[in-house]
């Protein structure tokens, strides 16, 4: 016999193997291979003694599919598991998401510090919206690592921000803002739609609530809302008294405290029993299935995403139409050492640039090209354009549009995954048209 | 709730009812280095329907003080203390792996206070892999890696929780690593490798026992648990397929009918 002892290692199954079994035992659901479409409302009982047992959370199960479903669980338990999360909570689109967390973790009175480089809605939800609760936010530029320590102040109950910043790509250095939020005793919460758990897994920077817009790369194909929220399950609840929700008797669950009784899962349990249940912003069980066909590829679509977008960074940094280009794979954005660390897989398919001659020339090369799509949307296989001063963030005023980094000359470029060669080629018709954009303008 | 054991600060989850001593006593032993959340899909039910459920986080554990316990007699005589400081005389006990070699024990030494044990993944004797042993007292959360992976069988490997959106090996990753690895899973495993008394203690058992075991178990394999079984007069067993060591949560359902039809029908509950 050897001598040679052989070395001990876990033999869980890896990111790939994830994508495309996590969450799911066909034994379990008649042998079927593909994940069943449950497209019920409610769920029968046994008896009166497991319906009661069902509402009192005393065991597992379903009961409406408001509440939870069993193909939507799939889901949620397959991007747990990506994350490396202890649970998830699939929702019916990205901001319900970001909405369900907030509601979750504060009450009227409460206070966050918000990253002021947001997508517009989550601008709008932040600044407008949540204030009419009695939550108001400190807007703190994403950079500005020092100014959310501080923002903090005696009632703030959490930090949030976008990893990657829509659409200026600037980044948190969610590293040092983890810790600043812990040592303060509240959460971070990351909104890491741009990155997909197979570019950044938050939660091994810090991170205790990630959310995602599964509508984007993670479904992949344009056909889908969908949002989540995945939790880390290493923030104490019980370190301070700021949760009381969380740590006290809950008399809407029989005095439940699910800090004690749920521990690393308490967020997601009681984002569940409240939030679903008094909110009701469920995700469908056909849109969690469309979810899952794209989660099944996401690591190769990934790939393509980023090589792509590598090779759109080179072909518009050295454009004569093009005024800057923003991208962390550029070496001089401002980012790119920490981008480097966060993202070791890719820089994402997000790029922002400034097209000469304005506004003017951006409508003129928008309304050009023929292969991108001009939407409201990121993250699609396909290649994607759009002005954000005039669309996604047309809502914001001057100021609030230079504060956010926006400028009237920046196009957001999605890459998608077609060949190279035909995305540049369209580019080249669009820069064409912005040059003479009175000429050649099809409005 | 929390009270004190040894002048120690004790943390025992109640299920989400207040304790009342008028009700029957149930408590729940964890596993290695795990706390008394491992128990939430069964404890809850109970003190929902009659019963004192105390799902206890062992010292040094989860939400407990103390110092973790270096050896299971000491970790038995514990729960009998906890019998004590709850003001009852009597209890039922149910454990999870090392649980189980606590409660064996504990049955044992405590014969007129233990009404009825419930074991789960048990066995008479839990030796330890000696390199898993180093990894936890070197502190190291690759024990826990490895552990999570050979206590969840094949199919729970790919999740399927009966709570919806909760993943497995992810949850009881975080649980274990909740504390110093070395402090409480170190301790742990070196408390279970050095523990040999689990068949003597059996042959004095005399209440009514409950093996709950599963045939995909890695670290106490059906053979062992039914070897444990047969030296205790009277036992039942149940096997539970497709399932490995942490059937408490991979078939919490199944592990909680056979709990419930078990503890009811040999040590009832207060009736309403």
């Amino acid at each position: 016999m050897s001598d040679k002892k052989k070395e001990l290692k876990p033999n869980t199954y890896k990111f790939d193997t994830l994508s495309l079994h996590a969450g799911y035992q066909p034994h379990k659901n008649a042998g079927s291979r593909q994940v069943p479409i449950y497209q019920t409302t409610s769920y029968l009982f046994d008896d009166v003694d497991h319906a009661a047992a069902l509402f009192n959370l005393e065991r597992g199960g379903h009961i409406y599919s408001r509440i939870s479903n069993p193909t939507v669980g799939v889901l949620e338990e397959r991007v747990a598991s990506l994350e490396g999360g202890t649970a998830a909570l699939a929702t019916s689109s990205g901001m319900s998401a970001i909405f369900l967390a907030v509601m979750t973790l504060c009450e009227a009175g409460d206070h966050l510090v918000v990253s002021s480089q947001l997508y517009g809605g989550t601008v709008n939800l932040f600044r407008l919206t949540l204030p009419k609760f009695g939550i108001k936010c400190t807007f703190v530029k994403p950079r500005d690592t020092e100014g959310f320590k501080k923002a903090i102040q005696k009632n703030t109950k959490g930090i949030f921000g976008e990893l990657v910043g829509n659409p200026g790509n600037e980044i948190m250095n969610m590293p040092e803002i983890a810790k600043i939020a812990h040592e303060a005793g509240i959460p971070l919460m990351v909104d890491a739609t741009y990155q997909t758990p197979y570019l950044c897994k938050p939660f091994e920077h810090g991170a205790d609530i990630v959310i995602h817009s599964l509508t984007k790369w993670m479904a992949g194909h344009g056909s889908s809302m969908a949002g989540i929220l995945v939790e880390g399950g290493k923030f104490d609840w019980m370190q301070n008294d700021k949760f009381p929700t969380m740590t006290k008797p809950y008399e809407g669950y029989h005095g439940l405290s699910f800090a004690e009784e749920f521990g690393p899962t308490a967020f997601t349990m009681k984002a569940r029993a409240e939030g679903m249940r008094d909110f009701g912003p469920c995700l469908s069980p056909q849109n969690a299935w469309n979810v899952l066909q794209g989660i099944e590829t996401l690591s190769v679509r990934m790939k393509k995403h980023c090589s792509n977008a590598e090779e759109m960074v080179k072909y518009l940094m050295s454009h004569e139409s093009v005024a800057w280009v923003s991208h962390p794979s550029v070496p001089d954005h401002p980012d790119h050492e920490l981008a480097k660390k966060l993202l070791p897989n890719g820089r994402g398919s997000m790029i922002a640039f400034g097209i000469k001659g304005g506004k003017e020339a951006g409508v003129a090369f928008i309304n050009n090209v023929k292969l991108a799509s001009h939407l409201a949307n990121v993250g699609d296989t396909r290649t994607l354009v759009i002005h954000p001063a005039s669309g996604t963030h047309s809502q914001m005023d001057e100021a609030t549009l230079k504060f956010a980094g926006l400028s009237h000359d920046m196009i957001r470029l999605s890459v998608g995954i077609e060949d190279i060669d035909d995305i540049k080629n369209d580019f080249e018709v669009g820069f064409r048209a912005a040059r003479k954009p009175r000429l050649v303008s099809n409005q | 709730m929390k009270f004190k054991v040894n002048n120690s600060e004790v943390y025992a989850s109640t299920g989400g009812r207040p304790f009342d001593k008028k009700k029957p006593l149930i408590i729940f032993v964890h596993g290695s280095g795990l706390t008394h959340m491992t128990w939430v899909l069964q404890t809850r039910y109970f003190a929902f329907h009659g019963y004192n459920s105390l799902a206890v986080d062992l010292p040094g554990h989860g939400l407990s003080g103390g110092e973790s316990l270096k050896s299971i007699e000491e970790m038995a005589d514990w729960v009998s203390a906890v019998i004590d400081a709850v003001g009852h005389k009597e209890a039922s006990l149910v454990g999870h792996s090392q649980g189980c070699l606590v409660t064996v024990e504990c049955t044992s030494r405590y014969p007129d206070k233990i009404k009825t044990l419930s074991l789960m993944g048990g066995a008479g004797a839990i030796p330890m892999n000696p390199q898993l042993l180093s990894l936890a007292e070197n502190n190291d959360p690759k024990a826990v890696d490895l552990m999570m992976d050979w206590a969840h069988g094949p199919a729970g490997h790919f999740g399927g929780h009966p709570v919806p959106g909760l993943y497995h090996i992810n949850t009881g990753t975080m649980l274990a690593k909740s504390r110093t690895i070395q402090n409480t899973l170190g301790v742990d495993f070196r408390a279970c490798d050095n523990y040999k008394n689990g068949f003597e203690a059996a042959k004095k058992i005399k209440c009514p026992t409950l093996s709950i075991l599963a045939t995909d178990d890695k670290m106490c394999p059906v053979k062992e648990g039914k070897k444990l079984a047969s030296l205790i007069d009277g036992s039942q067993v149940d096997i539970i397929d497709n399932c490995g060591h942490m059937m408490l949560l991979e078939e919490a359902d199944r592990v909680l009918t056979v709990l419930k039809k078990f503890i009811t029908s040999n040590y009832p509950p207060l009736s309403s």
